[in-house]
């Protein structure tokens, strides 16, 4: 046990227990290639961290997990920057937004709700989307290759009316700009509210939105959530004051260890079956947190000192 | 560093001897074993020893401690559509963030309601005024289920304990008790009041300071986050940008 006082948190935790977190979610984002955040959040405020310093700190750590991710993907090839400039717009005009809906919802005193409440929703869309599809391509991988028709947006008529198209030649794509910035914005407050990369969200909306090809789609997604993450720390720490260094440097450290060890082990193992469990997960997760939300707390009532800064 | 100045100054003041020649027939004098409650990077909470002396009439000691006033605010979860939700606050002015009792004996016998009520001695004296989320009094039943529910997580959290027969005293002469301020102990200027009671009056009462005060790296911290947010978001920005870059490097296949 060594405690340690984390200064923004006011509250003093064990070190190696913070370490341990890190290297949890780590070694899940190394396994699945996700950020981890969706599990990270949830996590600390588990362990009794406030849940708007939960938030805040957890998107300063994601900035240095998607950093070390992105150059790896950067080397091969795999940044789609044209893309990657357009949905950033739309993240950070989204992060603004996220970061003073958050401060609303602070004031309101349902910023623990609307957290818990946009995790129960996304995590219950994207797992269960995740689950049929894998099961789906489990039951046909025998079957016929994927049919090469016309990709994402391409399939739909309205989609081609919207103003604005552009060409991205990385992707192999040439569709309206308001759609990947519409998405950015999206993607953007749930940084804020949420604490997380977006990436869980990003990439399936890229694949079978967009239809941009699988291989640049995680380093892109990457590449974005870096400066939506950096854009949200700086807005988080100077209007919310929720980003405690202390807690950051005790999750990237660990962080680093279980990102390593989770790569190893997700290279052994085959990528539906990844596919399947990450769902599972994702799932599980969801349904601690309705569990939470529905049955009756055993302590209805709950304190915060209003404090002038 | 800057922000422990003003507290060891308005210390050296507390501690000056007041000089008034009539010391001699204090009844009762009392002081801490330390005064200045550091919290570290490090801290997970710390004993404080209060002693003293009295006269050598018989009598009870009741130690008080209180922390910085604050306004608390407390919600309640109800349900609304299968999920437990906030709904409506109860704002409390001017709460003690933390509040002890210590005494030779139960409070009851120590001292009747009236004298407990007019120092605040004891949980059950002390004195909260409530208003709803638009400014409004509260109705009775309302206030008191919001005061007990304060008054209860105060006490989870170890913020409000109150224990009798925990003031030791010597030959009716010399008393000590032991104070707990746990790890999540808010930070400010305390009080700390010990009262010597006969016959449920108090005949004399003494009151020294108590600061709780980050220091080290945790203040650093915090001080340097508050005043320059700009500077903090950028260096926090900074660390993770390099961390997660000097990873790529020595990892690199």
């Amino acid at each position: 046990m060594i405690q340690v006082y984390l200064p923004i948190a006011e509250m003093s935790v064990d070190a190696a227990l913070i370490v341990a977190l890190g290297a949890l979610v780590g070694f899940t984002s190394g396994l699945f290639g996700v950020g981890g955040g969706f599990l990270m959040t949830p996590l600390l405020i588990f362990l009794g961290i406030p849940p708007s310093v939960a938030v805040g700190s957890g998107t300063n750590q994601i900035i240095a997990s998607s950093i070390s991710g992105v150059i790896a993907h950067w080397r091969r090839g795999n940044v789609d920057v044209r893309m990657g400039g357009v949905l950033l717009a739309g993240g950070v005009a989204g992060s603004l937004l996220g970061v003073l809906i958050f401060n609303l919802l602070k004031s309101l005193g349902q910023i623990d709700l609307a957290i818990r409440l946009a995790y129960v929703v996304f995590l219950a869309g994207v797992g269960g989307l995740m689950l049929v599809e894998s099961v789906i391509s489990m039951i046909r991988s025998r079957g016929a290759p994927a049919s090469s028709g016309p990709r994402g947006v391409e399939r739909f008529a309205w989609a081609a009316r919207l103003p604005m198209p552009m060409r991205f030649p990385k992707s192999d794509l040439t569709i309206s700009a308001v759609l990947p910035l519409a998405m950015g914005v999206v993607v953007g407050i749930l940084v804020a509210i949420m604490g997380v990369g977006g990436g869980f969200i990003m990439v399936p909306a890229m694949i079978y939105l967009l239809g941009m090809p699988t291989q640049v789609v995680i380093g892109t997604s990457l590449f974005q959530i870096i400066f939506v993450t950096i854009a949200t720390t700086f807005l988080q720490a100077t209007l919310n004051h929720n980003v405690d260094a202390v807690l950051t440097i005790l999750l990237i450290a660990g962080g680093i260890l279980g990102a390593q060890w989770g790569a190893r082990l997700g290279a052994k193992l085959g990528g539906r079956h990844l596919r399947i469990l990450l769902a599972l997960l994702v799932l599980g997760v969801c349904v601690g947190l309705v569990d939470d939300l529905a049955t009756t707390p055993a302590e209805p009532f709950s304190v915060l000192i209003a404090r002038e800064r | 560093m800057r922000r422990l100045l003003p507290l060891l100054a308005a210390l050296a003041l507390a501690l000056l001897p007041s000089g008034d020649g009539a010391d001699a027939a204090r009844p009762v004098v009392a002081d801490l074993s330390n005064h200045l409650v550091a919290i570290t990077t490090g801290f997970s909470g710390t004993h404080v020893l209060a002693f003293g002396a009295t006269d050598d009439r018989k009598g009870d000691i009741v130690m008080v401690v209180r922390g910085p006033r604050e306004t608390h605010v407390v919600r309640e979860k109800t349900r609304l559509a299968g999920i437990w939700m906030n709904r409506g606050g109860v704002t409390f002015a001017q709460v003690p963030s933390y509040y002890a009792v210590a005494a030779t004996a139960p409070l009851s016998s120590v001292a009747p309601s009236e004298v407990r009520k007019r120092h605040q001695i004891g949980l059950e004296s002390l004195a909260l005024s409530a208003t709803d989320g638009d400014g409004k009094g509260l109705s009775e039943a309302e206030a008191k289920r919001f005061r007990a529910a304060l008054i209860r997580i105060k006490q989870k959290a170890g913020l409000y304990p109150e224990k009798a027969g925990t003031v030791t005293t010597l030959e009716n002469r010399l008393f000590r008790a032991e104070l707990f301020l746990p790890a999540t102990v808010p930070t400010g200027s305390y009080s700390v009041e010990v009262y010597f009671l006969q016959d449920g009056a108090v005949v004399g009462a003494e009151i020294t300071p108590l600061f709780v005060s980050k220091t080290g790296f945790s203040a650093e911290v915090f001080d340097f986050a508050t005043r320059h947010a700009v500077k903090y978001a950028l260096a926090t920005i900074a660390f993770a940008v390099l961390a997660g870059w000097g990873v790529a490097l020595v990892f690199r296949r």
